[in-house]
C-alpha cells in the first residue's frame, strides 16, 4: 500500500487522458472531438515529462555547479509530438471545414443520416 | 485542471469550448515548468495555446459555432472510458516513483548525452543538441511532416472559392 | 473604424518587437530554452496578428503567397543539404564532425544551420495554414476577432 503513494502522478495523468477520452467519444460535434483530442494529447505529454523528471534536479542547460539535471530526452520526444500534434490538428480542422460546406453540418449524427 | 475539462464537456458554446482548451494548454506549459521541462513549455505555450486556438477560431467562423442540444448519449462511452482507465492504472502499478533518480529511463543513454553533450558539440542547451545532432534523423522526419501538413490543407482548402478581390471579380 | 484605432497602433508598435524576440529565441536556443521550432512558430504569430488587424489582402501584399511557398519547401532542403555535405567529405549523412575545423565546432555549425531549416519551415507552414483559412470566402475578417 506505501508503494502507491509514489505513483499519484501517473494517476493524475490517467485521470487527465480518460476525461480527454470522454470528449472524443461521447460528444458528437466535430470541433468538440478535435478539442477533446487536444486535452488527450497534453495530458500524455505530461506523463511523458512526469515519468523525466528528477528529485532536485534542474533544466537541462548545462551550467556551472549543477549537478543533477533532468533527463532531456522525454524533453527532445515531446518536443516533436506537439509540433506533429498542431499539424494533425490543422488537416484536421481544414478537413472539418470541408465537410461542413459539403454537407451542410458538422454534428455527427446528422452526418450518418446524410451518409 | 478538471475543472476546465469539465466546463468542456458540459458547454454547447464552440468559441467558449476552444478558449477553455487553449486555458488548458496554457495549465499544461505551467505544469512543464515546475517539472523543469522550459524547452517543452515554451513550445507547449507558444503552440498549443498560441496557434492552436487561432487555427480553431479560424476554422469556427466557417461552420456554425453552436453545439446541438441533446445530441450525445452518456452510458457507453462513460463505460469505455472507465474501464480504460481502470486497465491504465492497472498497469502503472509496475512503474517507478515519481522523481527516482535510480528509474530505468534515466540509466542507459541520458548520462552520456548530459556529460559529452557541452565538450563534443560546444552547445550548453541539452535539447537542442540532442533534437538537432544526436538524433537530428528525426528532426528532419518532423519536419517533413509539417511540411506534408502544410500541403495538405493547401490541397484542401486552396484549390475552392477565392476570396472577392477589391476589384469586384466574383465569386467562383 | 475608430474603435479599433487602439488596436492598429499598438499593433504597429509592438510587431517588430515580436519579430525580433522570434530572431532571439532562434538564434540563441544554444543557450536557453528555444530553437527553430519555437522561433518559428512565434514569427507566424507576428503574421497573424497584422492579419487579424489589416485583413487578409494586406498580409498578402507584404509576404506574397510565392514567398510562402518557396519557404515552406527551402527550410527543408537546407536541412537535407547540411545531411549530404558530409557525404561529400565521405563521412556520414548528418554527420556534422567535418563542417568546421574542428569536430566541435562543425558540430555547432551544422546544428546552427539546421535549426535554420526547421525554423523557415514552421514559419512558412503556420503562416500558409492560417492564411488559407482566414482568405477562404464566406468569412469577412476586417472585423473579425
Amino acid at each position: 500500500m506505501t508503494d502507491w503513494v509514489g505513483l499519484y502522478n501517473y494517476w493524475i495523468v490517467v485521470f487527465l487522458m480518460i476525461a480527454g477520452l470522454y470528449i472524443v467519444i461521447a460528444r458528437g460535434n466535430l470541433i468538440k472531438k478535435l478539442v477533446g483530442l487536444n486535452v488527450f494529447q497534453a495530458s500524455v505529454f505530461i506523463l511523458y515529462i512526469t515519468m523525466g523528471k528528477i528529485e532536485g534536479g534542474t533544466a537541462p542547460i548545462i551550467e556551472e555547479g549543477i549537478k543533477v539535471y533532468s533527463n532531456p530526452i522525454p524533453h527532445v520526444l515531446i518536443l516533436t509530438a506537439i509540433v506533429v500534434g498542431v499539424a494533425t490538428l490543422a488537416v484536421g480542422l481544414a478537413l472539418v471545414v470541408r465537410i461542413n460546406e459539403a454537407y451542410g453540418t458538422i454534428e455527427e449524427d446528422e452526418l450518418e443520416v446524410q451518409e | 485542471m478538471a475543472g476546465t475539462i469539465y466546463m468542456i464537456v458540459r458547454l454547447h458554446g464552440l468559441f467558449a469550448v476552444v478558449m477553455l482548451g487553449g486555458i488548458y494548454s496554457l495549465f499544461a506549459a505551467s505544469m512543464f515548468v515546475v517539472l523543469d521541462a522550459v524547452d517543452v513549455a515554451f513550445t507547449e505555450a507558444a503552440v498549443g495555446a498560441g496557434i492552436s486556438t487561432v487555427l480553431m477560431l479560424g476554422a469556427l467562423a466557417l461552420v456554425k459555432s453552436e453545439e446541438k442540444v441533446g445530441s450525445s448519449h452518456v452510458f457507453v462511452p462513460l463505460l469505455v472510458s472507465l474501464i480504460a482507465g481502470a486497465a491504465l492504472i492497472y498497469g502503472t502499478l509496475d512503474m517507478p516513483h515519481y522523481g527516482d533518480p535510480a528509474a530505468p529511463i534515466h540509466q542507459h543513454v541520458a548520462p552520456t548525452y548530459l556529460s559529452d553533450s557541452l565538450e563534443k558539440t560546444l552547445v550548453p542547451n541539452v535539447v537542442t543538441s540532442v533534437l538537432a545532432s544526436y538524433r537530428g534523423y528525426d528532426t528532419l522526419g518532423e519536419t517533413t511532416v509539417i511540411l506534408t501538413a502544410g500541403v495538405g490543407v493547401m490541397l484542401l482548402l486552396g484549390g475552392g472559392r477565392r476570396r472577392r478581390r477589391k476589384t469586384g471579380k466574383g465569386d467562383e | 473604424m475608430r474603435h479599433h484605432l487602439v488596436l492598429r497602433v499598438v499593433t504597429k508598435l509592438l510587431i517588430p518587437f515580436i519579430l525580433l524576440f522570434a530572431l532571439y529565441v532562434q538564434f540563441h536556443g544554444d543557450f536557453g530554452p528555444g530553437g527553430g521550432f519555437q522561433a518559428g512558430v512565434i514569427f507566424a504569430s507576428a503574421f497573424v496578428l497584422y492579419a487579424l488587424i489589416y485583413g487578409v489582402d494586406n498580409t498578402l501584399q507584404v509576404v506574397p503567397e510565392n514567398v510562402l511557398r518557396v519557404g515552406i519547401g527551402l527550410g527543408v532542403l537546407i536541412y537535407g543539404m547540411t545531411g549530404v555535405v558530409p557525404l561529400f567529405m565521405h563521412v556520414p549523412y548528418l554527420d556534422y564532425s567535418p563542417l568546421g575545423h574542428e569536430p566541435a565546432h562543425g558540430q555547432e555549425y551544422g546544428i546552427f544551420s539546421v535549426e535554420l531549416g526547421v525554423g523557415i519551415t514552421v514559419f512558412s507552414v503556420m503562416a500558409t495554414i492560417f492564411l488559407q483559412f482566414a482568405g477562404r470566402s464566406g468569412a469577412d475578417d476586417e472585423d473579425e476577432s
